[in-house]
């Protein structure tokens, strides 16, 4: 692999930006710099001078790249997204992952796929971390909850833990709600009675 | 009527008013669509989620529109835009410290654009003589409106927008802060932020596009050529959905239901009143408090306005070969019209509904503008990247 181009990845998210920058050097590029601040973008970008950049599309600064397509004073390299006509499947992918790859002073989109494929992937990886992170942490949440929920009704209706929970459970099967959701309902309805 | 979904993206912007209203407001669910609107943060990100059918319309700047039609800049995907979301709009403001040297040196009243406009002229000239750096201009994208007005209202006056000024691209949420720190002298963008930036007290609205260019195209709903001629009956519905919504948000009577719908954080999220003060074109222009009015500061489906005017297509292609950014070609010239969609317009809501005819473009500067004859609207200027004339 090509490990001479010098790669910038625009990212707010560092986690991210770390996980595709490790990616990145794994695969033997060596030049390879982060920007979390977008002030004055394209000037960093300039004195880095890249040959190419990645950048997040929750970012809004990604318009501030696109001025680099224009030839004008401002602009001192060329720039060009990595798309073509017949690449739709290219964008579609980097679109979904959430990420867009600019290639600068018209260098041969070939030479850079393996850059964009990783970064896709890495990209892709790191949505999967996060929801398992909240899928975790939603299950941690109604854990929670339900427990509360438990405690009233044992007290409320001097029930046994087991048969606490068999009461929840059961109210969510009769309404086809979740557990967690009758049980918010429980709390709410202690709060209001107190 | 079956009930269809839709994902439409959106810019928080004022000029977003009709999608927003037409969705919020139950417009487009009497028409039988469920609406699911998504907030985006880039101008390039909604082009790219229209092209590849993430979106299925989309709140879409008019020269992006056009753009992507013509294939410059990116991927040529043709679009069409059967319904304009607002006319005008855009102001240009400044920092205090321009405004004020502007004021000083501007030969008559700074309210008119050819004064302040050879006013930025001198002041220009100065700072280059003692050799001080070039102002910067922030606008939103390369193929904007606002980069377009900024240029065609200062290249008015004697600056060569490429030469004597810089102009970069800023996303709007990032104007204000960007004139608080320097980083930029002014910038042209739509509501709310000029007033956003006057009501910190750190910016003046030095003019209202609406002075510059009488009648402006500005956003469009676009759609996916190709879609479009696939789902003719969702179009129409959509259309009439934002024409209803049009009307409700033209109704004074309902202003203030509009701009608490507009308010809502996950729409634009700034308070009712600086809307407020957008939807009746009575804007704080000095941090001291003054106003101007303009009733057609924003014009959201009022006078015509709803309906795609080819003309002004043309006249924004023509601000692309002006500056460079396209090559001029009858055919371009007509695909770039043909964006504009008035014939999906008048069957969505039918032939009976009377058609206001266009008002024209009326520009404060150079002869009316022919979209019949571009070469002369190109050769009517001094300044520009083409050797016209």
């Amino acid at each position: 692999m090509d490990s001479s181009f010098k790669i910038v990845i625009v990212d707010k998210n560092p986690i991210r930006a770390a996980i595709l920058e490790d990616g990145l050097r794994e695969a033997g590029h060596v030049q390879v710099v982060r920007i979390d601040e977008t002030s004055h973008l394209l000037a960093r970008i300039y004195t880095i001078d890249p040959d190419v950049i990645l950048i997040d599309l929750e970012n809004p600064s990604r318009d501030v790249l696109e001025q680099m397509f224009q030839v004008s004073r401002a602009v001192k390299r060329p720039v060009a997204m990595f798309v073509d006509q017949s690449d739709r499947a290219s964008i579609e992918a980097a679109v979904d992952a959430g990420v867009s790859a600019y290639i600068v002073g018209g260098l041969r989109k070939d030479r850079v796929q393996n850059i964009l494929d990783l970064c896709i992937s890495r990209f892709n990886a790191f949505s999967r971390l996060e929801s398992e992170l909240e899928k975790t942490r939603s299950a941690l949440e109604e854990r929670k909850v339900i427990d509360r929920a438990k405690g009233i009704l044992m007290k409320a209706k001097s029930l046994s833990e087991e048969a606490a929970y068999g009461l929840l459970r059961k109210t969510a099967m009769n309404e086809n709600k979740k557990i967690a959701e009758v049980a918010q309902s429980v709390i709410t309805a202690a709060e209001l009675f107190k | 009527m079956s009930i269809a979904r839709l994902r439409i993206g959106f810019i928080p912007l004022c000029d977003a008013t009709a999608l927003i209203v037409a969705v919020d407001k139950g417009f487009t669910a009497a028409e039988g669509i469920d609406v699911d609107l998504v907030r985006e943060v880039s101008w390039s990100n909604m082009r790219d989620k229209l092209n590849i059918g993430l979106f299925d319309a989309a709140h879409l700047i008019a020269p992006v529109a056009i753009a992507s039609s013509l294939g410059l800049g990116h991927v040529k995907v043709p679009i069409v835009a059967p319904f304009a979301l607002g006319v005008n709009g855009n102001a240009i403001t400044m920092s205090p410290a321009l405004y004020a040297s502007i004021a000083a040196v501007a030969g008559g009243q700074i309210g008119d654009p050819m004064i302040s406009a050879k006013a930025l002229a001198k002041v220009v000239a100065t700072r280059k003589q003692r050799g001080q750096e070039p102002l910067t201009f922030g606008m939103t994208f390369p193929f904007s409106t606002h980069n377009y007005h900024l240029r065609f209202w200062m290249a008015a006056g004697g600056v060569d927008p490429d030469e004597d000024v810089r102009l970069v691209v800023l996303p709007p949420p990032y104007m204000v802060e960007s004139l608080a720190n320097g980083h930029v002298d002014a910038f042209c963008v739509g509501a709310p932020w000029n007033s956003v930036a006057v009501d910190l007290g750190i910016g003046f609205i030095l003019h209202f596009v609406s002075e510059i260019l009488p009648r402006a195209a500005e956003k469009v709903l676009a759609f996916r050529s190709r879609w479009a001629r696939e789902n003719p009956d969702m179009v129409a519905r959509l259309v009439r959905a934002h024409a209803h919504a049009a009307d409700f948000v033209e109704d004074v009577a309902n202003r203030d239901e509009v701009a608490a719908i507009l308010a809502a954080p996950n729409r634009i999220g700034v308070t009712p009143e600086v809307i407020r003060r957008t939807l009746d074109g009575r804007l704080k222009i000095a941090p001291d408090g003054a106003t101007r009015t303009d009733p057609n500061y924003l014009m959201v489906g009022r006078d015509g306005a709803g309906r795609p005017d080819p003309a002004q297509a043309a006249w924004l292609y023509a601000q692309m070969v002006r500056w460079g950014q396209a090559p001029f070609s009858d055919d371009m010239c007509r695909a770039a019209m043909a964006v504009f969609r008035p014939d999906l317009y008048d069957d969505a809501v039918g032939a009976t509904a009377s058609i206001v005819p266009n008002g024209p473009i009326g520009a404060f500067a150079g002869p009316a503008f022919d979209p019949g004859d571009i070469a002369g609207h190109l050769r009517a200027w001094r300044i520009g990247r083409v050797p016209f004339g």
